[in-house]
């Protein structure tokens, strides 16, 4: 059963890759417009560049991730797709955890890319190993959140927007623009209870713009986050097909 | 004959709705068996309990001697399921989705290719295998779904309304093909509303009706029983259900009388 299970999880996000993600509006999220924003920022106020790269490879990771997620999920349970996966041998969770890997493997190679462009063209020094483990694991829980949105709602185009809320609420409050610890405190609270403050501290971290966290903190943080929308997006998606 | 399919007082029930009503019945080995009803009748809601995709209220079921709500996954492995929508994937050729469907079923990798390229030879699609499943004709992606739901060689197939919207060539191959793959031993649950196919394919019928199942007999018994010398007619009479005929009001509109 584990095995038909694990074999699911990896052709179904093999499939998303192939049909949805590597395609132009995928890249454009994932790359262009993170990239984008971050100019813009960085021209309304130049400084040093070098100290907006954890921003932008975790609004990359944002983007990157979430993409596609109301495309695999939404489109495909309107179009009865989703449910040819559950006429396999294969139970929901896993064909949700395909979703999810779909997402976050795409996520990593967009991240990849300007993680490397950011190293080459800035000559920023980053901790690789601590940079890898903040990468990875918030790769995988942003791909999770945005699959637990989008098994909440219907529609594309309500999962897009259902996305956008906490997307742009996040890019604004968790530091990657403006630093957390600048903000009032009852913005800093609720910042704190948001995933990508610690993919931003991590990040800070592994390029020492930052020494006051513990970089396996906000990786465990993370992993909570992972672990509580993982269970939450299961069970929606289960209750769907009762 | 051994039962292939067993169904003891299947039931599911929506927030206020019943939409079956504990339905009984078998099905034997190697039988194709017609489950017919009007719109809304409960026929696709019983294929999705009988397939996993959808939990029973109460009641019990089993295919090929597995639980319908404990053994699913075994039960999966051994059946095929032709939805009523063509649900493969656009962005995928034909031979792409045929691959995938067999890799989701676990048919050994040197075999995946083999067994997708034999069925698409089957229906007529080979030549068109590298094409995206969007560019297929309405009758080319029935064809196509229908191939998918045999690529893990299933020994029972539930087809929900098989020929709709297929033209009248494209619907007379696939009861063809329905016939071979009874001749080679398959167990066939058919859902149809054209009900001289269920006449001419079918070893017996079921007649639900909201939920309920009304009769249950072969097509010539059912056509005796009713003394009506076609299937259409005789399920008319038996259902109790009489056509609509729309009568047009004065200043336009129509208005439906019985």
């Amino acid at each position: 059963m584990w095995r038909d299970n694990l074999r699911a999880i990896y052709y179904i996000a093999l499939k998303d890759m192939k049909t949805y993600y590597l395609k132009p509006p995928g890249v454009s999220w994932g790359i262009v417009f993170p990239i984008t924003w971050i100019l813009a920022f960085y021209l309304r106020a130049p400084g040093d560049f070098r100290e907006l790269v954890p921003g932008l490879i975790a609004m990359t990771i944002l983007f990157s991730t979430t993409a596609a997620e109301a495309v695999v999920i939404n489109f495909e349970m309107r179009l009865g797709s989703l449910e040819r996966l559950l006429l396999a041998p294969v139970t929901v969770s896993a064909v949700l955890l395909g979703k999810i890997l779909g997402g976050a493997v795409f996520g990593l190679m967009m991240t990849g890319i300007v993680t490397v462009g950011s190293i080459i063209v800035l000559g920023v020094h980053p901790h690789i190993l601590h940079l890898s483990i903040i990468i990875l694991i918030s790769c995988f829980t942003f791909a999770t959140l945005g699959a637990l949105l989008c098994v909440f709602v219907k529609e594309v185009f309500e999962a897009q927007t259902l996305l956008n809320l906490p997307r742009f609420i996040m890019v604004f409050l968790c530091g990657v623009i403006y630093p957390v610890s600048k903000m009032p405190v009852w913005l800093q609270y609720i910042s704190s209870v948001m995933p990508l403050t610690y993919t931003v501290e991590g990040l800070k971290d592994s390029f020492g713009f930052s020494s006051s966290h513990i970089i396996f903190k906000d990786a465990l943080i993370l992993s909570a986050f992972l672990s509580l929308f993982v269970f939450m997006a299961i069970n929606r998606l289960k209750k769907k097909f009762e | 004959m051994e039962n292939v399919i067993e169904v003891n007082g299947l039931t599911k029930r929506f927030e206020k709705t019943t939409a079956v009503g504990g339905i009984s019945f078998q099905v034997g080995k190697g039988e194709v068996f017609g489950f017919l009803g009007p719109n809304g009748a409960g026929k696709t809601t019983t294929i999705r309990m009988l397939t996993g995709l959808s939990k029973p209220s109460d009641g019990k079921a089993s295919i090929l001697n597995y639980d319908i709500q404990s053994e699913i996954t075994q039960i999966k492995k051994c059946i095929g399921v032709v939805p009523e929508a063509s649900n493969l994937y656009d962005e995928l050729s034909g031979l792409d989705n045929l691959v995938f469907t067999a890799q989701l079923f676990g048919v050994a990798w040197d075999e995946r290719v083999k067994r997708a390229e034999e069925l698409l030879k089957t229906f007529g699609l080979f030549d068109r295998k590298n094409d995206l499943f969007r560019k297929y004709s309405r009758g080319m992606k029935r064809a196509l779904t229908i191939a998918a739901a045999l690529v893990h060689k299933p020994s029972v197939l539930f087809l929900d309304e098989p020929t709709v919207g297929l033209d009248v060539v494209a619907a007379r191959s696939l009861r063809n093909l329905i016939k071979n793959l009874h001749s080679q031993g398959t167990t066939i649950f058919l859902t149809t509303h054209y009900l001289e196919e269920a006449d001419l394919l079918c070893n017996r019928v079921a007649i639900i009706v909201k939920g309920k199942i009304v009769k249950i007999d072969t097509p010539k018994a059912l056509k005796e029983f009713s003394g009506e010398g076609n299937l259409e007619d005789a399920f008319i009479k038996i259902t109790g259900l009489s056509p609509n005929v729309m009568v047009m009001e004065k200043g336009g509109g129509y208005n439906v009388a019985r």
